[in-house]
């Protein structure tokens, strides 16, 4: 029982570290197409926020944009943060600028979009930061000079909602605005002023080649990154080589920690039954017959091990999942541990295989036994 | 089958083992004939090679040099896989320990070797159930081995060891580990088993299998002194 419940812990570990090596990866892709959107535009050089850099004169990118029949909807972006002096401290956040039709960046909870250039929808930590309800004005600073912590001035927007961003991390408050009023907002700033956007959102027109509207947009607009799912993933796979590396090594090392144990185990269980098993072969037992009970001795343990790690592994997946899911700057809708099928089978397999190979020594062992030899061993012991 | 001449023959059989740099000589040129439905006993003192020589005549063992013919065919140099089949159609064991597989029932147990032999399921359990209720344990079929007493589980093993209704029955020590009363229970089912036609070699150091068997063969250093 302590054998097969160490092989439920290999197996565990095995099948977390594949949901590891494959789940962040299969997490980051459900959450870039949440909203259909395959393509995502980027200052030349950077990535979708990755700094400050935004793309200039939007009108036209987005007219040269809709002149591709393949592309179905376009959703300028402009990220910034915003501050709102209360009693003599300042609560910031992060904020978007979208239009509120077309935008892909958040899924609104409760009350109205922000319909208004007025309007400002919040996500819950914020307005637990602002401790103010839906319906109530904020007052939030324009001009803002982090340098001097001044702001040159002041304008009121009225909570309309709340809302999760699909992008943002657990620990950060965030806001929504339309964009003009971002602009507006912006106007005094010498880099940000204008009709700008940090990204770009295009949604690809049903049966269309993503990868041909991409190359089609940087030979069009050369200012422009276009990232695809595809590249997209490509650089988070890069990004994540190390996490997929441990991945493989601990998964490694817990199919051969497995592996030991069961062949162990077996070769325990032959000698414990060296007798019997001489006893079988004098009654006219065959060789392969021998082999493929031992083998099968070995596969049980394995499936009974692995069968109870799938449900252990689960569990500890959603916990290990929960500390990791909480770690700074990342979304929320990233999963370390994904569980996919395909991820399961593949750690079933990988434990079956190591199984019947775990059987195979003892079963060979057990099958040369020298059967009288054996037989005078065993009635001396 | 080959009914003329003895159903075992031994000719100057010899039996060398390494014993680390030492060689052991088990059997030293052992000549035999044992007759078809015989009952032989084979007795001598400890290491005289009388498991030896019950290991080469159960094909379970090959002999340095000399021939073994069991039933009128030469098993001294078969290959594991004839010895295996010979051993399965031919010959039935029973030892000291009684070595049933403690998951099994006594039917199971009894039906392991017919499973091997190719018989359907319902001929084995059949066939199996007939074999128990003539070593006494008909309503015992469905009991595991840790649920019977020693004499019970040596009833079993033997019912294992007519599976496949051989010509040949070999026992090593078949009392060895029960008390005389449950002895006396063996030998007498053995003397049964003998007067229904099987033929019968034991090795013991029992005096009282010994003096049930029809024939006595007395060993000696690794030879055959009398019988």
């Amino acid at each position: 029982m302590l054998a097969i419940l160490g092989v439920a812990i290999a197996s565990a570990m095995l099948l977390d570290m594949v949901m590891l090596a494959t789940g962040m990866r299969e997490s980051f892709r459900e959450l870039l197409l949440t909203r259909g959107f395959q393509l995502r535009l980027a200052p030349k050089g950077t990535l979708p926020f990755d700094t400050d850099a935004t793309i200039a004169d939007v009108s036209a990118v987005t007219q040269t944009l809709r002149r591709n029949p393949d592309i179905r909807e376009i959703s300028p972006v402009l990220g910034g943060s915003i501050h709102i002096p209360i009693g003599g401290r300042d609560v910031s956040a992060s904020v978007l600028g979208i239009d509120p039709s077309v935008q892909g960046d958040y899924e609104l909870q409760t009350g109205r979009d922000v319909l208004a250039t007025d309007a400002i929808a919040v996500n819950d930590r914020l307005l637990r930061e602002l401790g103010r309800r839906i319906g109530d004005t904020i007052r939030v600073a324009t001009g803002y000079d982090p340098q001097t912590r001044s702001y040159s001035g002041q304008r009121d927007l009225v909570i309309t909602g709340t809302v999760r961003f699909l992008y943002g991390a657990t620990d950060q408050s965030g806001a929504a605005v339309r964009r003009e009023t971002l602009q507006q907002m912006n106007a005094q700033s010498p880099t940000r002023a204008g009709d700008r956007a940090s990204l770009f959102m295009v949604r690809a027109r049903q049966g269309a080649d993503a990868e041909q509207v991409r190359r089609w947009i940087e030979a069009q607009l050369p200012n422009v990154s276009a990232l695809s799912i595809a590249t997209a993933i490509a650089e988070v796979d890069q990004r994540l080589s190390y996490f997929r590396q441990l991945a493989i090594i601990l998964g490694a090392v817990s199919l051969f920690v497995g592996f030991l144990l069961v062949t162990t185990l077996v070769t325990v269980s032959v000698n414990e039954r060296a007798g019997e098993i001489a006893v079988m072969r004098a009654i006219g037992v065959s060789r392969s017959h021998v082999v493929e009970q031992i083998v099968v001795e070995g596969l049980v343990i394995s499936l009974t091990g692995a069968l109870l790690g799938l449900a252990l592994g689960l569990v500890t997946a959603r916990y290990l999942n929960s500390i990791l899911a909480a770690f700074p700057g990342l979304p929320m809708a990233i999963d370390f541990f994904l569980f996919q099928p395909k991820a399961a089978w593949s750690a079933l397999g990988l434990v079956i295989a190591s199984g019947i190979g775990a059987g195979v020594y003892p079963a060979f062992r057990a099958a040369s036994l020298p059967i009288s030899q054996t037989l005078r061993r065993e009635a001396i012991a | 089958m080959n009914d003329a001449g003895p159903i075992i023959s031994l000719r100057d059989v010899r039996r060398d083992y390494a014993l680390g740099a030492e060689r052991v000589h088990a059997l030293q040129g052992v000549s035999l004939d044992i007759d078809r439905s015989d009952y032989v006993a084979i007795v001598g003192p400890s290491g005289c090679g009388k498991s030896t020589l019950l290991n080469l005549i159960g094909v379970i063992d090959q002999p340095t040099s000399g021939t073994v013919t069991i039933d009128g065919r030469r098993v001294d140099s078969m290959s594991d896989r004839e010895a295996t089949q010979f051993r399965l159609r031919n010959i039935g064991f029973v030892f000291q320990r009684f070595y049933l597989m403690p998951i099994l029932s006594a039917v199971e147990n009894v039906a392991l070797p017919m499973a091997e032999a190719g018989l359907s399921r319902g001929e084995r359990v059949d066939r199996a159930a007939g074999l128990l209720s003539y070593v006494g344990l008909g309503n015992r079929q469905r009991h595991r081995p840790s649920e019977m007493s020693g004499g019970e589980q040596q009833r079993v093993a033997i019912a294992r060891a007519l599976a496949n209704r051989p010509a040949l029955l070999l026992a090593d020590e078949p009392t060895g580990e029960l008390d005389a009363k449950t002895g006396a229970e063996i030998i007498s089912l053995f003397q049964k088993l003998n007067a229904d036609g099987t033929t019968l070699v034991v090795v013991t150091h029992d005096e009282d299998l010994a003096s049930a068997a029809r024939r006595k063969v007395h060993m000696r250093d690794g030879k055959v002194v009398d019988g």
